[in-house]
Order: structure tokens, then C-alpha cells, then sequence
């Protein structure tokens, strides 16, 4: 029993991570500009692609590659696709930012839709196996089996999102991105280049994203182009259960949102007896998003904003 | 006469020659579409679906501004409530427009079931409960099997009827969606330009302006929405009698941005551009079989081009249906 509890929870943890390292990218880009970026999805999914790419390319032999190669996958796959996603808002958002709310949401679909089946043409639309990134090692801890591959993503993850907060909080970078996150107008007014903090943020969300993604795919050992549809409407659950815009909120989010739907695997076929099994696992992660939208909309660790307040301004 | 007088004289002609080229070339190919061979019919029939789609989740994008991903499950309630009420699943045989009128009731239901938590936030929060609730609706179905049949889906639906002449045939169907059509985007038309529908263009406007002039923002897009899911599940159950098979996967997401896609590509908060967006949308990959991914990428790129571009889509929202009775009547 010990044993079970204790292999849910790593389990429950490596999920949460990933989601968390997704989440913050939707969070950061819903704090300074308030659009939903229906493609950044997609980013999670080109992470993983990108990798495979840097690792046949440049590597060759998968099959042995050492760790310097798989670093080097690694960090030149995220920020092949932090400047990705920095040359997407230039492209796609940037002509609409003074438009309407919908414009930006509409032209962030056509990008995931073009992601997606550009994908598909050029890599095929089959799920591809992926390399482990870390080697397999099972550990028995206390009744529970926890593999390395569980470990190096919590260690992963937990660097990455150590270092983003360090930044956010402690760089000057990070304190324009914050000025702008808080009033856009007031920032400009400021003199802070409101740009500059945009491709941040732009360069930043799709960098942790597509480390997430390389994580989930070395964690299943499998990649396909539609991979990011659910996951990033997971994420995206997630940082609004946190609260949306803030940093914290959706690292917390992901993980509450991880553990219930490990928990609620687990469980519901037994409080069911069975009659709800685990394929219900999606549709208990929507319901959550739904009872949050009407219980705490604002999140948990989010601002109580009202609508009047901030959302519908044209200045957005 | 001065120059500003040709100039205003030449444009109502103008206008009113390209009103009547329109209305030819929409009056010829209702005219010919029954003498085309079985196929093309069905095709047409399809292209007639997607237009009372987009008709339906026009009135929440183009109307009211708000964002809808999961139209398609509207669209799911009124096909499987056909399927279910008119098949030897459940051994029930019910009249084709009484299953019409249940579905529609359904669809306004679960429409306003849904919008009720959502439509009192912002407006962003829907596009995503919507795209949560479109999955859900897909999974349930998948997994309910004893009632839906699951993936396998169901098949053997009755043939529609209505007051007894049977309505099966593609042509048949052709002429029940037409009128179908028809009536519902007079409806939506009519609705547009009701008090209803100013309060709406109100909202997409601007929604703290509207509620300063005393809309009730809440209640006119809870109605918005409402409508459009009772016609998406219209759509459904007449998809279910054509198809005369249900199965989930004619309810992917895929297929809602599919709609969505047609509406902006066509024409925001037009029917006449709805009508252009799902021919370019259908007839497309009919004209490029051998390019189906290819066809999907251009569409993407197209939908990005397009809203930065031209954000009004092909058919611009002046372009409407009152342009082209106006340019007739040379008012």
C-alpha cells in the first residue's frame, strides 16, 4: 500500500512537472499581452521534434549517444525553439496587437493548425519512437519503483523553473517583463521597451514548453505531431486552476492539477465500481477547470479581478 | 452633371450588377445541383452542412465576439439524439421532425448549461471550457458503449420522413437542407438586425460600454449562445439522416476549428461570407484529393495572412445579404 502511494506520487510529481513547465509559458503570455496562444501547444510538440532532428542530424547513431550529445540535443532544441516562438509573435501577433481581443486568438489557431500539419507533411503523421534521454534505471524505494528517467525530469524541471523564477524576480530582464505584465500603457509611458519584454516572454514560454515536451517524450518514449493538443489544454487548465498570470499559480496548478488526475485514475474505478474507468481521466481534468471557473475563477493564487477592471479595455 | 455625380451614379450600377451576377450564379447552381450525378449531390449536401454550421457558430464569433472551439458537440447531441431516437439501438422510431424539435430543446439546453458558469467571466475563458467540453462529449460518447455504441458507432438510423414522404435520397436531403438553410439563415438574419442583435454588436464592441447603456451582457450572450447550439444541433440530426450512421469521429476537434477556420476565412459576422468560406472549405479538397495535408497547411497559413491582412475575411461584413436585395431593387 505504502509502496503503491508512494510510486502514484512520483508518478503524479513527473506529470505535474512537465504540465508546470507548459503552464508557465501560457501564463507568461496571457500576463503581458491577455490572449490565450492556442499554439503554444504546438511548441511542446516541436521540442520533442527538434531534438530527434538536432539528435539524427548531428548526432547520427541514436542508439549511442553519449550525454554531451544528449545535451546538446537538449539545449539546442529549446532554443531553437525559443527563437521559434519569438519569430511567431513577430509574424502572427505582433500586426494585431492593436486589434481586437479574438484577432490574436484566431491567427494563434491558424499557427497551431500550420504547426501541426507542417509536421505531419514533412515527418509523417505517425507517432515516431524517442530516445530516453536518461539512462533506465529502476530504483525500489520503500515498495515503489522510481525510474532515473522520473528523477531526471523532476531535476530538469525543477532547474528550469528555479531558474525562470531567479529571473523574473531577480534580473533587471525580468523586471521590465513584470511592468509590462502589470499595465502595458503605463510600462510604455515608463520608457521600458514593451517589445523587448514581449520577445522575452516569447522566447522564454516556447523554450520551457519544448523542454517539457523532449521530457514527455523521453518519459514515453514515443512523439507525434497532435501530441501538444491535449497536453496544452491540460497545461493551460492548470495555470488557470493557479491563477492565469501568475508564475507561482501555474507551477502550483500543474502539480494539484497532476496529483488529482493521478489520484482520480486510481480511484474512480473503484468508487465506481468500475462503471467509470480510466478513460474518464481527460473528462476529470475539464470538469476540475469547470468547477474552478465557477467556484474561484480568478484561481488560487491569482489576483480577484473583476471583468470591468482590466479585461475588455481596448488598450489590450 | 459633375464628376461626384457619375462618380455616385456609376457605383449603385455598379453594385447592383455584381448583386445580380451573384444571385445568377446562387439561383443557377440551386437549379442544377438535382440533375448532378449522386456524388456531386452528396457533396453539395455536405457544403449545405457546413454552411448551417457556420450560420450557427457565426452568431457567438461574428455576432458577439466571444470564441467558441467546441461547436462541434452540439453538433454530436443533435446527431446521436437522431441516432438514438430513430435506430434499432434503443428500438425507438420517432417522427423525424418531433427528434428535430427534441434535438434543438437539447442543444439550447446543454448550450446554456454550459454558458452559464463561463459567459459571467471574461470572454477568453470560454474559447477553453468549450474546447474542454467539445473533448469531453467525444470521450463520454466513445466510452458509453451500451447507449452510444462507442467507437463502432451506430448504424441502421431510420430513414427521415416528413409527413410522409420519405427523405432519403441525396436529392431529397439536398432539398430539406435548402430549405433548412433557408429559413434558418433568414432567422439569423432577421435576429441580427433585432434589438437582440444590436445588443450583441454592442457587446463585441465594446462590453463595458454595452453594460453602461444598460445591456444585460450575461443574458444576450447566454441567448447568443444558446441559439447557435440549438442550430448546431439541428445541423446534427439532418447530418444523422443523411449519414444515416453516427460514430465519433465525425466530432473531433479538428472539425470544430475546421468551422471556426470557415468562418474567419469566409467572412466574420456574414452569412453571404459563410456561404464563400464553406465552398473554399468543402469544394477545395474535392478539386485536391491527392493534397489533402497540403490543402489543411494553405488554409492555416491562410487563416494568419488573412486576419492580419484582412481581418474581415474574403466577403467584407458590408457585403451582406440586405447589399445584394438592395443592389436588385436599385434602392
Amino acid at each position: 500500500m505504502l509502496g503503491t502511494f508512494i510510486q502514484q506520487t512520483v508518478n503524479a510529481l513527473t506529470i505535474g512537472s512537465i504540465y508546470a513547465l507548459i503552464a508557465l509559458g501560457y501564463t507568461m503570455v496571457y500576463g503581458v499581452l491577455r490572449m490565450i496562444n492556442f499554439a503554444h501547444g504546438e511548441m511542446f510538440m516541436l521540442g520533442a521534434y527538434a531534438a530527434f532532428l538536432v539528435l539524427t542530424v548531428f548526432v547520427g547513431d541514436i542508439g549511442a549517444v553519449g550525454a554531451f550529445g544528449l545535451t546538446l540535443a537538449f539545449f539546442g532544441a529549446v532554443i531553437a525553439v525559443g527563437f521559434f516562438g519569438v519569430g511567431i509573435e513577430r509574424l502572427a501577433y505582433k500586426p494585431l496587437r492593436n486589434s481586437t481581443r479574438l484577432a490574436p486568438m484566431l491567427s494563434s489557431l491558424g499557427v497551431s493548425l500550420t504547426l501541426v500539419t507542417g509536421v505531419q507533411i514533412l515527418a509523417g503523421p505517425q507517432p515516431v519512437a524517442f530516445p530516453s534521454f536518461f539512462p533506465a534505471t529502476r530504483y525500489d524505494f520503500m515498495g515503489g519503483t522510481v525510474t532515473s528517467v522520473q528523477i531526471g525530469i523532476l531535476v530538469a524541471a525543477f532547474v528550469l523553473m528555479f531558474a525562470l523564477y531567479t529571473l523574473v524576480n531577480r534580473s533587471r530582464m525580468g523586471i521590465i517583463v513584470r511592468a509590462v505584465s502589470e499595465s502595458r500603457p503605463t510600462a510604455q509611458l515608463l520608457g521600458i521597451n514593451v517589445n523587448l519584454a514581449i520577445s522575452a516572454v516569447f522566447f522564454s514560454g516556447p523554450l520551457l514548453g519544448a523542454a517539457g515536451g523532449i521530457l514527455y517524450a523521453s518519459y514515453y518514449g514515443i512523439m507525434s505531431p497532435t501530441m501538444g493538443a491535449v497536453i496544452g489544454l491540460k497545461a493551460f487548465t492548470a495555470a488557470i486552476l493557479g491563477g492565469i498570470g501568475s508564475i507561482p499559480g501555474a507551477m502550483l496548478g500543474a502539480y494539484i492539477l497532476a496529483f488529482v488526475e493521478v489520484g482520480g485514475t486510481a480511484l474512480l474505478p473503484l468508487i465506481t465500481n468500475g462503471v467509470l474507468g480510466t478513460e474518464y481521466r481527460d473528462v476529470l481534468s475539464f470538469a476540475i477547470l469547470i468547477l474552478v471557473l465557477l467556484v474561484k475563477p480568478a484561481g488560487i493564487l491569482g489576483e480577484p479581478v473583476s471583468e470591468e477592471s482590466m479585461v475588455y479595455k481596448r488598450e489590450f | 452633371m459633375s464628376v461626384a455625380g457619375i462618380s455616385s451614379s456609376a457605383k449603385p450600377q455598379a453594385s447592383r450588377l455584381v448583386a445580380i451576377l451573384v444571385l445568377a450564379a446562387i439561383v443557377a447552381l440551386v437549379a442544377a445541383t438535382p440533375f448532378l450525378p449522386n456524388y456531386h449531390i452528396r457533396v453539395v449536401n455536405s457544403l449545405l452542412i457546413y454552411i448551417l454550421l457556420g450560420i450557427g457558430l457565426n452568431i457567438v464569433i461574428g455576432y458577439t465576439g466571444l470564441l467558441d472551439l467546441g461547436f462541434v458537440a452540439f453538433y454530436a447531441v443533435g446527431a446521436y439524439t437522431y441516432a438514438l431516437l430513430a435506430s434499432p439501438q434503443l428500438d425507438l422510431h420517432l417522427p423525424f421532425l418531433l427528434i428535430v424539435g427534441i434535438a434543438a430543446v437539447l442543444g439550447m439546453i446543454t448550450g446554456i448549461l454550459l454558458g452559464i458558469p463561463v459567459l459571467k467571466l471574461r470572454g477568453d475563458y470560454l474559447a477553453i471550457v468549450t474546447l474542454g467540453f467539445g473533448e469531453i462529449i467525444r470521450i463520454v460518447i466513445n466510452n458509453v458503449d451500451w447507449l452510444t455504441g462507442g467507437p463502432k458507432g451506430i448504424a441502421r438510423l431510420d430513414k427521415a420522413s416528413i409527413l410522409g414522404v420519405e427523405i432519403a435520397r441525396p436529392v431529397e436531403i439536398y432539398w430539406l437542407l435548402l430549405v433548412t438553410v433557408f429559413l434558418v439563415g433568414l432567422f439569423v438574419w432577421r435576429l441580427e438586425r433585432s434589438i437582440l442583435g444590436k445588443a450583441w454588436a454592442a457587446i463585441r464592441e465594446d462590453q463595458d460600454a454595452a453594460r453602461g447603456i444598460g445591456i444585460n451582457t450575461t443574458n444576450a450572450k447566454l441567448a447568443a449562445f444558446a441559439t447557435s447550439a440549438t442550430i448546431g444541433a439541428i445541423a446534427g440530426t439532418i447530418f444523422a439522416a443523411s449519414q444515416r450512421f453516427v460514430s465519433p469521429e465525425s466530432f473531433t476537434l479538428q472539425e470544430s476549428v475546421l468551422i471556426v477556420l470557415m468562418i474567419v476565412i469566409g467572412g466574420i459576422g456574414n452569412i453571404l461570407g459563410i456561404v464563400a468560406g464553406a465552398a473554399i472549405l468543402i469544394l477545395l479538397p474535392e478539386l485536391l484529393r491527392e493534397f489533402a495535408e497540403w490543402r489543411i497547411l494553405f488554409l492555416g497559413i491562410l487563416m494568419v495572412v488573412l486576419i492580419i491582412v484582412r481581418p474581415a475575411g474574403i466577403v467584407p461584413r458590408t457585403f451582406g445579404p440586405e447589399k445584394l436585395i438592395r443592389g436588385l431593387f436599385g434602392k
